[in-house]
Order: structure tokens, then sequence, then C-alpha cells
């Protein structure tokens, strides 16, 4: 006897793919963040999915830090190349010299803060009235309560206390003029379930995701990356590791992780003995409790 | 995760639960209890509760800071919606709706109600079948959830007795005999000490049942769907501007129920014209047999005129075509409902108008009596009613198809989705 049942990672599959055809059907101008990181490549990849054989019908959109590591911008190139997405970038790094946008300072100064003024600003100029986002609700507190489409009004601003109810796979996307939506296909999914399916459909990573010597500098039992962006505290030396990173954001705030593992198949067995999340790696998260909660009212993912 | 198997992994099905009970059933530390039993709960998390715990005095981890909300949310003391939260076992990937208890309670159950195949009720062991059980489970039987599962939670409370669990059951029996629920398992558990939720209970050897973990990881969800009514309503018509797909038109959407396949027969609503399905495929592969809820996209043996909200069904099983319907609806605004006020409607994925034509009753949902007179229809009520749309739907009654049976009212003026509605 067949038996009619799809498994975990399908089910979620057909989920996200539903969700964008959503976005892409109900929206006038969508666009999907791309981050390079792994969450935004397996977005990318079910956007294919959901159009094949017809390309993308929205483009990506990358917010520039200036802060990215290169291997990440490569691999983006590439993948764009191959795909035959449109891809539009917006950097940071105008945003400050227009005065929009102030740099922090000291040493544990980084841009992830200053990205939701790119973002929204890039939002407003390229008129994106839904914008997709790898996020998914496992990560973090304040992104268990998201929705699959996410309401936000003409600031671009998070309320918590006003989202709308989403029941069954009925999504609702009106809005007024000025208003934009936030759009997480990957809702549903954790960390696990993004490896398995990255392995399940062979798709692409950058390699330092992967094992790899590097110059590494220990700031408060966080591995950060030694690089330009990076200010030496008097105490501190970088030393050689040998790590990879589990989650790729700016190169001033994440953390590596010590492992010898070259195959995702090694990755994934990594993850499953792993007693720490993945945000553990982030020192964008530990800013204070409610950082994600602080940073997504005010417009970020 | 010690008990990890990758091919096991691969394999894994998905259960969606709903979470239903007020904060002193002990909900959070139930399900608490269940990511720290299954060994979900991560080093750092776990360092950031115990801390939160011995902040405020307590003397063992407190489980239920596991799932505490928002700063907004502890700023007013309430939970404000749905938490959506995860586990797995080596069998199952478990996504839970963790609603709140509070006043907002009908609205946030029946959001996740909505896609749940499992709901658990808890029942304070003390206190007995309460109001808001039967609420709960009135709701739960609304909302069609296929399982049913009734915690009878505190149980080192009344010293384990056997005798208090049965006169629950008993109770519970009584009170839910008026209402449509297909499955129910009762459990005698203690979240706070653990008994019977994830580790079988040494305190109550009377019970031979399964634990609350087992239940989840075994009860019989692969009948749940439905694989006879074909129901296919179109997502987005996919029309490449490439020269080597240039006469490609590929129907994309998510199959809702039923099963499809290369070679069927099918009728367009609203068209009525027939063709026979060419390919099912998805992203270049084609699908032997497709069947709900796989997203697909299929081709026609011919040029057949089709847009995004027509319904591809089989010749001799269509659904009702009307334009005027009973919805039994859960109201979800501050403002009211408007007797001959116009709303918008979503069905699957097609936009209509709607006027509300009659308010037949409203339920008293802690008594489940009807009640006609009462046409004040507010947040969290629940009501009958009437309403003819502006086109016609393509529908099934909700008891036969929870998703060509189900709608949602939009505020034209605020857009604000108002109210879920079933249709009977």
């Amino acid at each position: 006897m067949i038996l009619y049942h799809l498994n975990h990672l399908r089910e979620l599959e057909a989920e996200a793919i539903y969700v964008i055809r959503e976005a892409a059907s109900q929206f006038e101008r969508p666009a999907m963040l791309f981050s390079g990181g792994k969450d935004s490549i397996v977005m990318t990849h079910l956007a294919r999915k959901a159009f094949y054989p017809a390309r993308i019908p929205f483009p990506l959109l990358h917010i520039d830090t200036g802060h990215n590591f290169p291997e990440t911008l490569t691999f983006r190139d590439k993948m764009v190349e191959e795909i035959g997405a449109r891809l539009e970038v917006r950097y940071v790094q105008d945003s400050i010299d227009k005065g929009r946008a102030r740099e922090e300072k000291g040493p544990n100064a980084s841009r992830n803060v200053l990205q939701t003024i790119t973002l929204l600003d890039a939002l407003e100029e390229l008129k994106i009235d839904a914008a997709m986002g790898g996020a998914r609700r496992d990560e973090e507190k304040a992104r268990a309560k998201e929705r699959f489409f996410s309401h936000r009004d003409e600031f671009g601003q998070w309320d918590p206390k006003n989202q709308r109810p989403e029941l069954w796979m009925l999504l609702n996307g009106r809005k007024h003029i000025g208003e934009h939506f936030r759009v997480f296909p990957l809702s549903n999914w954790t960390e696990m379930d993004v490896w398995m399916y990255i392995q399940l459909e062979n798709i692409p990573i950058p390699e330092i995701y992967f094992t790899h010597e590097r110059d590494v500098v220990n700031r408060d039992g966080m591995l950060l990356a030694y690089s330009e962006h990076i200010t030496l505290k008097e105490t501190e030396k970088t030393e050689k590791k040998i790590v990879r990173f589990r989650t790729i954001g700016d190169m001033t705030c994440t953390g590596a992780v010590e492992s010898p593992a070259s195959s995702l198949s090694e990755i994934i067995d990594e993850i499953a003995a792993s007693r720490t999340t993945e945000r553990g790696t982030r020192q964008d998260d530990k800013r204070s409790e409610t950082a994600m909660e602080d940073r997504k009212k005010a417009g970020y993912f | 995760m010690s008990d990890f198997s990758k091919d096991g992994y691969m394999n894994m099905e998905l259960l969606r639960f709903t979470t239903a009970g007020s904060v002193d059933d002990g909900k959070s530390t139930l399900i608490g209890r269940l990511l720290y039993d299954s060994k979900q709960i991560f080093e750092d998390q776990l360092e950031a509760i115990e801390q939160r715990s011995h902040q405020r005095g307590f003397e063992h981890i407190d489980l239920s800071l596991l799932t505490d909300g928002l700063k907004a949310e502890r700023e007013q003391g309430i939970t404000i919606d749905v938490a959506y939260r995860y586990f797995a076992t080596p069998k199952r990937k478990f996504i839970i709706a963790d609603t709140p208890g509070h006043i907002q309670y009908t609205r946030n159950m029946v959001t996740g109600a909505s896609t749940a195949n499992v709901a658990l009720i808890l029942v304070d062991a003390r206190k007995g079948v309460l109001e808001q059980t039967i609420r709960h489970s009135f709701i739960a039987s609304l909302l069609q959830i296929p399982h049913l599962i009734i915690c009878i939670n505190k149980m080192d409370l009344v010293d384990y007795s056997e005798e208090v669990f049965n006169k629950v059951v008993e109770e519970f029996k009584h009170v839910s005999s008026k209402l449509d629920i297909k499955d129910v398992h009762f459990l005698p558990i203690s979240a706070l000490k653990g008994d019977n939720v994830v580790d079988k209970s040494q305190n109550m050897p009377w019970y031979q049942g399964a634990t609350l973990m087992y239940l989840l990881d075994n009860i019989h969800i692969s009948s749940d769907e439905n694989h006879i009514d074909c129901r296919f309503p179109v997502q987005y018509v996919i029309r490449p501007q490439q020269t080597e797909y240039h006469d490609y038109r590929g129907y994309a959407g998510r199959i809702v129920s039923g099963i499809y396949k290369p070679g069927d027969k099918v009728k367009i609503l609203p068209s009525g014209e027939s063709a026979i399905i060419k390919t099912v495929e998805l992203f270049g592969q084609n699908i032997e047999e497709a069947y709900a809820p796989m997203s697909v996209t299929m081709t026609l043996d011919r040029d057949v005129d089709i847009s995004r909200g027509d319904m591809i069904v089989r010749e001799n099983n269509s659904p009702k075509i009307e334009q005027e319907l009973d919805v039994m609806i859960c109201w979800m605004n501050v403002n009211k409902l408007q007797l001959g006020g116009k709303y918008a409607i979503r069905h699957t994925i097609k936009d209509a108008r709607c006027v509300i034509k009659d308010i037949r009753y409203k339920i008293d949902i802690n008594t489940l009596h009807r009640n006609e007179n009462d046409k004040e229809i507010g947040m969290n009520d629940i009501a009958r009613i009437n309403i003819k749309t502006t086109v016609p739907l393509y529908f099934d009654s909700y008891r036969k198809n929870r998703y060509t049976g189900s709608v949602i009212l939009i505020d034209e003026a605020t857009n604000e989705t108002v109210a879920a509605g079933m249709i009977v």
C-alpha cells in the first residue's frame, strides 16, 4: 500500500513555496532579502523551485554592511550569475556618507543596527511592498511570535501587540499606501531542518561554513575572525585556529566555532551533538536580553 | 538529540499541536518539561533561565520561564499571542502553537487550532472540568482538530489518586458528549514533577497507558489528510519569458486535498472546461502522484483559460459553487460585527467581498447554548451567520475539508483580519 504522506522536510518545503508564491501574487513589488547566509540561500533555492522553469520573478536585495566575509560576496555573485537572478545591492557605507547613519565607536562597534536604516531606505527607494526574509521562529523569542505575513507600518516598525491573526493558510497581505510587509517563508524551519534540506537538495553554500584555518581573536569567549574591521584591545592577540562558521553575519559580530567538520554530513552530526544554540555565536544578540525584540520594532528583521 | 539518526531525520513526520489551558493549569511548565526532558534545551538557554530563576529566588529551575515572552508582554504581565515552539524526536518533528490563557483566549486558540493535528487540553486535577475546559474542547471540536489529549495535571497534588483521575475523566465524557470529537485520550500527569510526560511515572502504578511523549510520537496522523476530493486552487500561472519555454504554461499551487497524476481528466472552475493533466512537476522533476499538502506545478494537454483563483478538480467530484453561505465565525476584532456590513473575504487564495445578511445565533461558549436574540458579536464571540459573496466560491463544508471550508473576513477600512469562518 502506498502511504500518501509527506515527510517533514517536504512538508516544510511545500509550505515555504506556497508562501513565496503568495507573496509574488499578492504584492506589486516584492523582493527577497539575500545576505549570503544559509537561510537566505535556502530561501532563494525555494524561490527557484516555486517558479521553475521561469526565473525568480522578483529581485534579490542585499544590504551590504561593508563588513561581509569576502567569501560571502564571491559566493553571492557566482550564485546570482548561475541562476539568472536580478540582484540589487545597497550599502550601509552610503547611508553613513550621506549622514543617514552614524558609525558606532569602540572595539565592539558593529554595523548590525545601522543595516536597518539602509534597509528601510532601500525599500522606500525601490518601492518594495513585501520583503521576504529567511528568519526562523526557532531562532529567538521575539521571532517565535512572527507571522508568515508580518505587517509593518509606514515607519517600517513591527508592533507585536497589533499583529493580524493568521488562520489556516489564509494570508492577508492587504495594506495601506506606505505600509509594507515582511514575509517569512522559513518560519517553521529549525536550524537542523535547514541543514538537512541543504543536504537533501545538494544546495551549494559558502566555503566558510566548512572547516578552515583562520586568524581569530578570542573576545569574551567568542572567536571573532580577525580582519581590518576589528580593532584589537590592548590585551588581545590573534591566534590561528581550525574553525568554521555556524551562522554568517558581519565579520564584527559573528563568532567562529572550533570544528574539523569538512562535509555537510559532519556539520549535521556536529549540530545534532551541539549543546548551544546557533544564536549563541552572535554578539548582536548578546547585547541585552531584548536585543532582537528592540531591533525588530525599529524595522530590523 | 542523543538518538539522532540522519536517515531517520529524513523520514520524520510533522505533527502540529496546540496547547490549551490557563497559566494556573501549568501549561508553560508542561511545555518547558517536554522541551527539557526531550533534551531540546541548549546550554545557553538553560543558563539564562537558571539565572532568572535564581534572581527570582526560586529553589529549582522554573521550566515555565523557557516559554517566557516579549518585554512588552512581561511589562503587562500577559501573553499577547500565539508563540510557536519546536522540538523533535527521532520519529517526529513537532510544532507547538502555544496559546496564552487570558481573555483573548478564544481568538488565539482558534488561530493555533486552525492548523493543528492534535490539541492538548490541560485540566487541574484538583479543580476538575471547569467552564474553560468546555470552552477549550468546544473550540477543538469546532475547528475539527482530529485528536484530543486531555492532560489531567497536578496529580502530585491529589496524592496521585486513581479515583480523582477517573472522576475527572467521567466529568469530561459527560460534557463532551455534545461535541463532535473523534479521538480522545486521557492522561494523568504532573508537569512539575515530570510524571508521565516523557518518563513513565513511578507514582501511578495503576495507570498502564502511554506517556504524553509516547502518545505524541505515535498518534496516527497519516489519515488526517483528505486524499479523496481533488481540490487544487491555482495560485500562480507560470509563463516563462524565455524562448526555450515559449509555449510553456504551468499552473502552480498547493494541493488542498485529493491525488493528482498525469493522465487524469480534470475540470476547471469556473469555466467548466475539461482537460487532461500532462505533467505534475516541481523544479523540472516529474511527480507520479501528487497529494496534499504538496506544492506543485501542473501542465495540461491543451490551452485552457486559467487564472489565479481558479480551481482544478476532478470531473465527477466538484465542490459546491454558491454565493450565499452559512458560516460559523469566531470574531477577532474590537470593532463589532456589523449586520448588513460589507467585508472583504478570503477563501483559499481567492479574494472577494461579502455582505452580512443574517446573524442566526450566538453561542455561549461556556454552556454551549444557542442564543438567537443576541446579535451583538464582539471580540472572541462565536456565532453562525449568513453571508452573500460578490462572486461564487468553490467550497466544501468545513467538516469535509478544512481548507476549502474555511474563510477569513477582513475589515476593508483597517485591513485587519476580523473573523475566522468555518463554512457549515
